[in-house]
């Protein structure tokens, strides 16, 4: 267990320990990071580099009658403007997005949200292209937005997506998981059902680093090379050649240092398309980088799940079935990010960590005029939607039953003998063991005490409340037989070379966005081969010098690239071993493996370090017969199951009864993402998560007014947590590795941003019992809170 | 990144400088003291002016606080951090500490300025709710000299305006200093620190030898056009002596009285409920601070 106040104790001793393998280390990267030396896409300047700048739509729903750019075009320093009709020709108006739907590059027909891209201008300068823009006259005919989504299927709603053939109302998908019939049956057995209507809003990943894109179109090779904001240099490379029709080897996408993702720079955007664009036009390097507001009002939002929840149990507590009904707003294009056969992602684990007898859900997808998106926000696919609702209709449960929710929790947990355990809904939960890691929370949080303490608060009419959230984790997507995205199977690959004097490069298919991978992956290499991390260079994020793969998101860099990481390594110790054996004139089976060093069993003096066998590898002494020179191995990783990480967290909060402000006094997070490789990163994902979930439970919102204008087009608008409003974080942890991993590991990436919101939520609830409250939802800003102590709570949306 | 219109840059050495060249420029200019609310607006190109006077550099001039007998004289560059860190200040007028406090952050609070803060005029800006509170009045100055001074009241004359004319700069504000105990005090519901508020509200009041309340003012931000005062409060609370009954009454009048709207901020109900909780908390606090 590590509690805040003994971690700091140790921080610095822990950090000297530079351990060959796992454990605790400072990062790799933090040297160049926190000097101010990173490369980010806007530090990239290339001689001769023109600015682009984009003009967006002021409405949500408009018909496009006519633009005029004469007095842009003439305007000082601008070298192109481009439109939709400019595209129309090239055949590049629209391409796909990541859910097989089709998005405009640049609107042609008409714009479906407010800041869809209309026009771009290329100009010597980021000023000059801004001021052109003011210049471009686009007349509109205002349509009738579609805001509300649950107006959106109405047989007179305006139809969104008029450009798709025969497309007549505003359908996206229907979906449905688990057994519909068996549910109903066990529903209408139970001695207990409880409903709630619970709200997901729409929330937007906000990176520190808003979305860019430098290209530069070398006409003499015919070679594109792109530096954008990626999360997925190789997807994206893909695409562009399919999209762009450019060959994929004449294609370089280079994602430097990149400032925070959190699923926002999954996607493709139209500005990464019309910064090539703009490079093959002009015949020089384009820049492009938006601006905050862009950000926030045209990138990939996440969630906005309007979810019916029902759930079924006795009256002694056993929990018999889930069900929900679940409405999803995708925007004006369907561009989730998720495997294609998995439309609402992994949606499917809202069973969460409890052993059901039926589960089952419907959902219906629709269009609205508002930005597409639906990316993985640091959710894993739809998972932060999964265990919200499952957290939190449980304890609505609780509520109904007058039964702890602790206890609750702990009489109906997956037990740990019944794993590789499958859900009602079909996944197979590869390793876990709940108990202890929710035991170890309730310890570190002193919950009976806490329990006591709220009691007599409570007496003298203060409110206090102590949320649960107990979560499982689908991560590391994924198998390659079930998951691609647009048809690329979600593999990875890795190679590794150890040079002459035993020093190593290995590269990645996975790109960092801040999470230290080169921290971690040197680890993993340093684990399996016994070289110092700080001898091993992370090469990623650079196409033409890294192998294949999908990326980093949806917590898939561990459980994918990690194994990949671990697999390579152990590929080039089995090559060492050869020719160690040939160098210590043993066979292979007389020599063991002390990370780093083989000796001879039964002489230990007698060895060889992994640094000797480097140099005898690309020396000029003999190698075993048939061997040929070098230290190296390549390999591409195809997971055989996902990895389930759990975790159980506590949250204490205070409210002022008198302004309904909720503080957040404590938070206990306790997480369980198998092997741990460096616990300081681990926490450091942790707490990142956590405020995140603060954000989400108490202020974050992106909200539309009736006509379809944004509401949170700004950081003063939307609102993201500060160090003020977030506890000191107390973490623990339990190790329960996978079994399929290589090293056990399960990755950490998005368990807190998981897991936080709901217990957040369930302490305001909790606080809020003495007037008679089951449920509110987020965002539970102080107005919306005395709302809630009135009885007069209110969706969101 | 968001960049600015183009316009023409010139820092003032002198206030009569400064007005020298507002009387040339007219509305096309617009001085900028912290920035903090100037520069967004014209890197988001809702403000587009073409000349920008930076009186920085008159800080020398204009930043101070003077306490006096009769009056707390505080210059229109002095910084929000200055206001924060004045024990002199703080001593008289402990109501800037509890509002500087909630102002902003400190990378803010480093340049934003007293006087920049009054002629934004946001109706829910917390500084304006304080001069309010404290009966403030400001002092303008024009051409060739002249000067004028207004109550709060005549200076906010709506949302983003003020009674400052485009060859005009408010160069000072001055507190009157009652000869009674006094005390006062700020409250601020936001929904994230540094935010805007949802609701404030100041409170003044002051003792006579008796006991009783010789005056008491209360100001609130964000429930109107303008950060309000509360006449009706000082009416109903002068002459008496203080008791929870008349926090009471008091909170009920601003309730009543002040004139909120739903924004994302919060509904009206709820920032009317505030105005009531918020005005009783602060005259709390002051007449604790005034028997002190």
């Amino acid at each position: 267990m590590t509690t805040v106040s003994e971690r700091r104790e140790t921080e610095f001793e822990d950090n000297d320990q530079k351990p060959v393998g796992f454990g605790r280390m400072l990062r790799k990267e933090d040297a160049r990071l926190l000097r101010g030396r990173g490369r980010f896409v806007d530090d990239v300047q290339l001689p001769g580099m023109l600015h682009l700048a984009i003009l967006r739509s002021p409405f949500a729903h408009a018909s496009i009658v006519s633009i005029d750019t004469s007095a842009a075009e003439a305007s000082p320093g601008v070298k192109a403007v481009v439109t939709g009709e400019t595209l129309k020709g090239l055949g590049l108006a629209w391409m796909p997005t990541l859910s097989n739907d089709v998005q405009a590059v640049l609107a042609t027909d008409k714009v479906r949200f407010q800041g869809q891209e209309v026009a771009f201008v290329v100009a010597e300068d980021r000023y000059q292209a801004r001021d052109a823009l003011e210049l471009i006259d686009v007349e509109y005919d205002v349509l009738e937005p579609v805001i509300d989504v649950r107006k959106a299927l109405e047989p007179d709603a305006p139809v969104i997506r008029t450009d798709l053939d025969g497309k007549t109302n505003n359908h996206v998908f229907d979906w449905e998981t688990g057994d519909e019939e068996e549910t109903n049956r066990v529903f209408a057995e139970a001695d207990v059902i409880v409903k709630e209507d619970i709200v997901y809003p729409r929330v937007h990943p906000a990176p520190m680093e808003t979305c860019g894109s430098v290209a530069d179109f070398d006409p003499v090779e015919g070679k594109l090379r792109l530096w954008s904001t990626t999360q997925a240099p190789h997807a994206h490379r893909t695409l562009y050649a399919i999209v762009a029709g450019l060959p994929e080897h004449k294609i370089q996408v280079i994602a430097p240092d990149i400032g925070g993702g959190f699923g926002n720079k999954v996607p493709i955007y139209p500005g990464y398309v019309h910064s090539i664009v703009g490079s093959i036009v002009t015949g020089k390097p384009v820049k492009w980088m938006e601006d905050r507001s862009e950000n926030l009002i045209s990138t990939g939002f996440a969630r906005d799940y309007i979810m019916r929840a029902e759930i079924a149990a006795t009256r002694a507590g056993k929990i018999l079935a889930i069900r929900t009904n679940v409405l999803a707003d995708h925007g004006a294009f369907n561009g989730t990010a998720a495997p294609v056969k998995y439309p609402a992602g992994f949606f499917g684990v809202f069973t969460g960590s409890y052993d059901l007898k039926a589960a089952h859900c419907k959902m219906t997808a629709v269009y609205t005029n508002k930005a597409p998106g639906g990316v993985a926000y640091a959710c894993s696919f739809r998972i932060t939607e999964a265990v919200y609702l499952v957290e939190r209709i449980v304890d609505a449960l609780s509520y109904e039953l007058r039964m702890d929710p602790a206890e609750l929790r702990l009489k109906n947990f997956i037990q740990p003998e019944q794993f590789p355990y499958t859900t009602k809904t079909g996944w197979v939960y590869d390793s876990g063991d709940y108990e202890p890691t929710m035991r170890l929370a309730m310890e570190m949080a002193g919950y009976e005490d806490l329990r006591k303490e709220q009691a007599l608060k409570r007496a003298k009419g203060e409110l206090m409340g102590i949320g649960i959230a107990f979560f499982t984790e689908a991560v590391g997507a994924g198998p390659r037989k079930n998951m691609d995205i647009l048809g690329l199977g979600m593999a990875d690959g890795c190679e590794l070379r150890v040079h002459p004097t035993g020093k190593a490069v290995v590269r990645l298919s996975v790109k960092t966005q801040g999470q230290g991978h080169e921290t971690t992956f040197a680890q993993i290499i340093a684990e399996e081969l016994g070289i110092p991390p700080a001898d091993i260079d992370v090469v990623h994020g650079d196409t033409d010098n890294t192998p294949f793969g999908l990326g980093t998101y949806g917590s898939r860099s561990t459980p994918v690239s990690g194994a990949a990481a671990a697999l390579v390594a152990r590929k080039v110790r089995d090559k060492a071993k050869l020719i160690a054996s040939a160098m210590l004139e043993v066979s292979v089976a007389d020599l063991d493996w002390v990370k780093g060093v083989f000796q001879v069993k039964g002489d230990p003096g007698k060895s060889v370090t992994i640094q000797d066998i480097a140099m005898r590898a690309h020396g000029a002494g003999d190698l075993p017969d048939g061997m040929e020179g070098g230290l190296e191995a390549q390999i591409c990783y195809n997971p055989s199951n996902l990895t389930y990480p759990h975790g159980a967290y506590i949250c204490v909060v205070d409210i002022d009864p008198g302004t309904a402000e909720v503080k957040v006094r404590r938070f206990i997070a306790v997480d369980d993402c198998g092997t741990r490789i460096n616990p300081m990163i681990i926490e450091g994902q942790v707490h990142g998560g956590l405020t995140d979930g603060v954000g989400m439970a108490l202020m974050e919102m992106i909200s539309f007014d009736e006509d379809g204008n944004c509401l949170g087009a700004s950081l003063m608008d939307y609102l993201i947590p500060t160090a003020l409003e977030v506890p000191d974080w107390e973490t623990g942890f339990t190790v329960t590795p996978s079994p399929h991993h290589p090293i056990g590991a399960k990755g950490i990436g998005e368990s807190a941003t998981v897991g936080s919101p709901p217990a957040i939520v369930n302490a305001v609830v909790d606080a809020l019992k003495p007037f008679g409250v089951r449920h509110a939802d987020m965002p539970l800003t102080p107005s919306r809170v005395w709302d809630a102590m009135r009885g007069q709570a209110t969706p969101p949306i | 990144m968001q960049v600015p219109a183009p316009f023409e840059y010139e820092r003032a050495t002198s206030v009569d400088q400064a007005i020298g060249l507002l009387e040339r420029l007219g509305n096309s200019a617009r001085l900028v003291a912290g920035g903090h609310s100037l520069l967004p607006m014209m890197k988001l190109r809702l403000a587009n002016f073409e000349y920008l006077i930076d009186i920085n550099d008159l800080h020398g001039e204009l930043g101070y606080i003077r306490l006096g007998a009769g009056e707390v004289r505080i210059g229109a560059m002095t910084r929000h951090r200055e206001l924060l860190e004045s024990d002199a200040l703080a001593e008289v007028f402990p109501i800037f500490r509890d509002a500087e406090r909630v102002i902003a952050d400190p990378i803010v609070r480093n340049r934003g300025t007293l006087g920049g803060s009054l002629c934004q005029a946001d109706p829910s800006e917390d500084l304006s709710a304080v001069c309010t509170t404290l009966d403030a009045s400001c002092v303008i100055r024009g051409p060739r000299n002249t000067e004028r001074v207004v109550s709060m009241e005549e200076f906010h004359v709506g949302p983003y305006e003020t009674a400052v004319a485009d060859n005009e700069i408010l160069t000072e504000i001055r507190i009157p200093v009652k000869p009674y105990a006094s005390g006062s005090a700020y409250a601020k519901v936001e929904r994230r620190a540094g935010d805007w508020a949802v609701v404030s509200a100041g409170a003044a009041i002051w003792l006579d030898a008796a006991g009783r309340i010789a005056d008491a003012r209360v100001g609130l931000a964000a429930v109107g056009p303008n950060t309000t005062g509360i006449p009706e409060i000082s009416a109903a609370l002068r002459g008496q002596e203080p008791a929870e009954a008349l926090y009471e009454l008091a909170g009920a009048i601003a309730a009543r009285t002040c004139d909120p709207v739903t924004d994302t901020r919060g509904s009206a109900d709820y920032k009317r409920h505030l105005a009531d909780e918020l005005t009783r908390r602060t005259l709390r606090t002051a007449v604790s601070r005034a028997r002190s």
